[in-house]
């Protein structure tokens, strides 16, 4: 547990004005390497994943991969960059048994996209811009795993293993400008900011995107001022911040402890900090220093690249409908109020609204199954809604059961607990547990009039013109046939069987 | 008289990850001083308006289908490590990690 | 049966072709030759007599069976142990890669397994490529075969050495600043340092990429010719690779072989002779001249004003690669490693330990230059100066070249100096390669070709200059001069060394 001092956030946030800045990584999903031909992917036993080069042997030279360029202008013109006419790699050296040249090949003053900016929707349904200052092509770097030192080496001294599965793996690096006036809502700004870029990932097909996997990881960079007018403070950097809620802890800490700081008349140290996930706190990596000499140069082994407009613009014109504008062209088809609709993407029911709307259900009846029933089941599971055991599909078959008056939404929540059980699709179910409601009228009638004849006051009063018992009715009818009635038509018959 | 000192030797020497004995250190403080010769020959001829070349040949987008080619079998990524263990490389303890 | 020793390779191609003799007749008569004079001459680290034995019976069958073969199939080669060579030990001369058995081939050993050329052995070089001399061998230095209290040139002194001493009829070199020529100019061989991307660097240990070619080693113009034509053409692993076809070398070097030059414009530049260079070697130049001039050659005095300043951007730009270049030996992945002698054993602290111990005098100078060079605030004063530089030696070609066929120089400015001359003297020893560094600078190709004897009855190379891609120009020009100076020798230069 860290012994920091911190001040409270809401007092922080009052006296100081907090400015972050984000650098996201993304690893591509190409199939192979940003530089050679080895194949990448989650899960591979280690060492399986390269080549020479991937090893950094020496003689070997780098090829750039051409799908990986193209996936870096996908994400550069989905972030309203633009996409720099010639660009060229750059040698960033450091020493580190994870990097295998012990120079990782980036991009430094030659990014391929740049200026770009990224509207980012809050909870509340504020629109927030952020300016992006640049979104550079990388490679990755391998993988350390840690031993403890009790096997009997040397002063019993630590060792570590190293795995250059992941060596390679193309990145990119998005780095946002300073972000001003997020003010007391900046952690969430830097959450949002980080899940729409998750999102438009995976609209673009360009990356799994997948956090818990280390697909998208995030360094947060914060200081304060006292005012908004107020030059830059000195900002920390959170290294690898890898869940949303993360982003969040670590921009709410970083305030509280610079506060602390700067309320004693200290100075914030420029340093880099480790988050810890267990306890939302961040501790000291280590201060800048000559080792963030990288004598950058540009890439000998690699030549320029020179994405011509045409490409440019024929990656555009391909490029999907993005996140952003598809909630809007959905918000306006299915006709949600504001507060449906963000409660719809707060729940990450979008696509599943979308995918039942497309197995030709209403959009209210979607809603209606998502947000209500399966969004109770999968609370008290604690599971996302996507991971249900029920498609959109299946959902889509539920209400067109329902439609059809097979059967009513009391039974379709006994459908929807055989369907998570693994019994089959709705219709399957309804079948096997003999579930189907009687819409046969002769039983009904026979029901009915039994339940007619056992209450004549009411009966009385119905044909009298007060309808308001007829309620009463249904309620004995539906009870009588164990709930497997229409409740419609049950209303309708005993009208016509009273004669009112 | 040696213009780069010892003291940046040394820091340069660290920074590229080699032991120097103190003589060496004395030894590369003389003679670097070719590099500051160099520089100032170059810098005058080289005005800012000229631009570099930085590849000897201007070549543009080469690039490689994202197409996998067969890994290293494990053996031969191994057979140089100078220890290994579980298919891993291993190193001594890294400064600087949790 | 003739001595095979001292045929050229192309009369062993046309005897391995006529039957007259076997692949294995051929490659044992080099491996007695070795086995007889290395211990004077010490031009191999390596001698893989099994492999080139078994190579060449391979060879044999495939003929026998009356497969197609390739030009050179059955000549025997030697390799600067510079390329990596799959099974065989690959050292770069250096303690830090001693026993290392690469996993893969160099493109350029591909293409020579291909063709079916035993590969007699690995020869000696300095540290890395770094030296004239080989002196700077980790593995002790090769000898002059003309005098064998004489350096052999350098880097590649092994594989002129080699060929001098008729040791092997071909070998690879690579010419990072003259390291194929002045050998070739030092010992009475022929060297070809093709244009940049001519020849694939993949699998050549990289020494300053943006200057590092590959090229042939032999005795005669149209041997170079046959084994560049071998190596030479496009490789998708070499991103700096040329993607077009070579112009007809062979073809070039027959047609020059008549020895006219009727038409062909020769431009002797004015900064790359006279002061500074040995009259011997001043004299051996002018007369080969005026060889030229009498075989119809017009000869035209060009300037190339920046040629001067070669030497200064040499000396920036080259220890800057080698500084990246050679970061990844560091002892973690393959090679030496060396734990320091006191204090804890940590990742980085093994790193320094290593590179302080594998790295010899020379290395350990330029990397400290380079890192120097590269380092915060210098990059735009020192490597971006430089390369600066560089667009005026390119500029200064190009107008030469406006003017003028080919250029040409004496290779080096004096002969093989004797051993211990100049080791301790940084200035004396780098301006041996005063007058092969521009050719690097600006990837346009060089040959030198013997001239004569100086005073010292030392050998003197003729270095001749075209522009990018124009290589057929050196072979055309190369075998004219051979075939004039053979004339008036009555014989091949090396017939005039002394017996071994």
């Amino acid at each position: 547990m860290s012994n920091e001092k911190l001040v409270d956030y809401d007092d922080a946030v009052k006296r100081y004005d907090p400015v972050i800045g984000i650098e996201v990584h993304v690893e591509l999903g190409t199939r192979t390497k940003m530089f050679d031909g080895a194949e990448q992917g989650f899960g591979a036993p280690a060492n399986t994943q390269v080549t020479p080069i991937s090893l950094g042997l020496p003689g070997t030279l780098p090829v750039t991969n051409g799908k990986a360029v193209e996936y870096a202008i996908r994400i550069g013109l989905a972030l309203n960059c633009q996409i720099a006419e010639v660009c060229r790699f750059a040698r960033k050296h450091y020493f580190y048994p994870d990097i295998p040249k012990n120079f990782q090949t980036s991009q430094s003053d030659e990014p391929i996209a740049f200026d770009g900016h990224l509207d980012v929707e809050l909870e509340d349904g504020t629109m927030f811009r952020v300016e992006i200052e640049r979104a550079h092509m990388e490679e990755d770097a391998g993988k350390n795993t840690h031993v403890g030192g009790a096997d009997g080496r040397i002063h019993g001294a630590d060792y570590s293993l190293v795995d250059y599965n992941r060596s390679g793996i193309p990145l990119v690096e998005i780095v946002t400008k300073p972000i001003l006036g997020a003010g007391e809502r900046a952690p969430e700004v830097a959450r949002a900011y980080v899940q729409t870029l998750r999102d438009i990932f995976r609209a673009l097909e360009v990356s799994e995107a997948r956090m818990e996997r280390g697909n998208v990881r995030a360094d947060i960079n914060v200081s304060l001022r006292p005012t908004p007018d107020s030059p830059l403070g000195t900002r920390s950097e959170t290294k690898n911040v890898n869940s949303f809620r993360s982003i969040e802890k670590a921009v709410r800490y970083e305030v509280s402890r610079h506060a602390a700081i700067l309320d004693a008349g200290n100075k914030v140290p420029q340093e880099t900090r480790h988050f810890h996930e267990e306890d939302g706190t961040t501790s000291s990596g280590r201060p800048k220093s000559d080792a963030d000499d990288y004598r950058y140069f540009p890439e000998p082994d690699l030549v320029p690249v020179a994405p011509s407009r045409q490409w440019v613009e024929d990656i555009r014109a391909a490029l999907p409908e993005l996140p952003a504008a598809r909630r809007r062209r959905l918000h306006d088809a299915w006709g949600f109020a504001d507060a449906e609709m963000r409660d719809v993407v707060n729940a990450g029911a979008l696509d599943l609204i979308d995918a039942t709307v497309a197995a030709e259900t209403t959009p209210a009846a979607a809603r209606k199954w998502w947000m209500g029933e399966l969004s109770r089941v999968a609370k008290q599971a604690d599971v996302a809604l996507d991971e249900l055991a029920i498609t959109p599909a299946q959902v889509g078959e539920l209400q067109s059961l329902i439609d059809a008056k097979r059967i009513n939404d009391k039974i379709a929540r006994q459908v929807i607990d055989g369907v998570l059980a693994g019994e089959g699709d709705p219709a399957a179910v309804v079948e096997a547990r003999g579930l189907e409601i009687v819409s046969d009228d002769g039983p009904l009638l026979a029901a009915i009039d039994e339940t007619l004849a056992a209450q004549p006051d009411i009966v009385e009063k119905v044909r009298g013109g007060n309808l308001g018992p007829i309620g009463a009715i249904i309620g004995a009818v539906m009870k009588a046939t164990k709930g497997q009635a229409d409740a419609g038509r049950v209303r309708e018959l005993i009208i016509e069987r009273i004669g009112a | 008289m040696s213009t780069i000192s010892c003291d940046e030797v040394a820091r340069v020497a660290a920074l590229a990850r080699i032991d120097l004995t103190d003589e060496e250190v004395a030894k590369f403080a003389g003679e670097l001083d070719v590099i500051v010769e160099s520089v100032a020959r170059v810098s005058k001829v080289a005005t800012l308006d000229v631009p570099a070349t930085s590849h000897p040949l201007p070549l543009t987008n080469v690039f490689r289908d994202d197409v996998p080619e067969p890994s290293l079998p494990i053996d031969d990524v191994l057979a140089a490590a100078p220890e290994s263990q579980d298919g891993k490389f291993v190193v001594a303890q890294i400064l600087g990690e949790e | 049966m003739t001595d095979l020793t001292c045929l050229s390779a192309a009369a062993l191609a046309d005897g391995l072709a006529a039957g007259e003799y076997t692949s294995v007749d051929v490659t044992q008569a080099h491996l007695n030759r070795i086995a007889d004079v290395e211990p004077a001459i010490h031009a191999f680290l390596h001698v893989s007599a099994e492999e080139a034995l078994a190579a060449a019976r391979e060879t044999d069958a495939k003929r026998a069976a009356g497969q197609k073969m390739a030009p050179l199939a059955g000549v025997p080669i030697a390799i600067k142990d510079l390329v990596v060579t799959k099974g065989l030990p690959t050292t770069a001369a250096s303690k830090i890669l001693e026993g290392w058995i690469p996993p893969y081939d160099a493109t350029i050993i591909e293409r020579i397994k291909a063709a079916g050329l035993p590969i007699l052995g690995k020869t000696n070089l300095d540290e890395f490529a770094m030296g004239s001399s080989t002196e700077h061998s980790a593995f002790g230095p090769t000898r002059n075969p003309w005098d064998l209290g004489r350096i052999p040139g350098g880097s590649g002194g092994g594989s002129a050495a080699a060929v001098a001493a008729f040791e092997a009829p071909l070998a690879i070199g690579t010419d990072t600043g003259g390291s194929i020529r002045q050998p070739g100019a030092v010992t009475g061989t022929v060297g070809v340092k093709p244009t940049y991307g001519s020849i694939s660097r993949y699998g050549c240990i990289a020494m300053a990429s943006s200057l590092d070619q590959a090229g042939p080693v032999t005795r005669t113009v149209l041997d170079a010719a046959l084994l560049h034509e071998l190596l030479g053409g496009h490789d998708p692993r070499d991103s700096t690779s040329l993607n077009e076809p070579l112009p007809p070398l062979v073809a070039a070097a027959k047609q020059g072989a008549s020895g006219d030059l009727t038409g062909v414009r020769v431009g002797v530049v004015k900064e790359m002779h006279g002061e500074g260079y040995q009259p011997g070697v001043e004299a051996r130049f002018n007369e080969a001249v005026a060889q030229m001039q009498a075989a119809g050659a017009e000869v035209i005095e060009v300037s190339c004003p920046h040629f001067p300043y070669a030497f200064d951007a040499y000396y920036l730009i080259m220890p800057a690669e080698v500084s990246s270049n050679l970061a990844k030996f560091d002892g973690m992945r393959f090679g030496l490693r060396v734990e320091p002698r006191e204090g804890p054993i940590t990742a980085e602290r093994v790193m320094s330990a290593t590179r302080g111990a594998g790295f010899g005098p020379e290395v350990k100078r330029r990397i400290i230059l380079g890192t120097y060079a590269l380092g915060a605030g210098h990059f735009d004063e020192y490597y971006g100066a430089a390369q600066r530089v560089r667009t005026l030696i390119q500029r200064d070609f190009a107008e030469a070249y406006a003017q003028v066929d080919v250029l040409v120089s004496p290779t080096a400015p004096t002969t093989a100096f004797r051993f211990g001359e100049k080791v301790d003297d940084l200035m004396a020893m780098y301006l041996n390669d005063v007058a092969t560094i521009p050719a690097n600078l600006a990837g346009v190709p060089g040959i030198s070709v013997p001239a004569g004897l100086s005073d010292d009855a030392m050998p003197v190379g003729f270095q001749i200059l075209a522009p990018a891609k124009a290589d057929d120009r050196l072979y055309r020009v190369g075998a004219a001069l051979e075939t004039l100076l053979e004339r008036q020798w009555g014989a091949p230069l090396l017939t005039q060394a002394p017996a071994l």
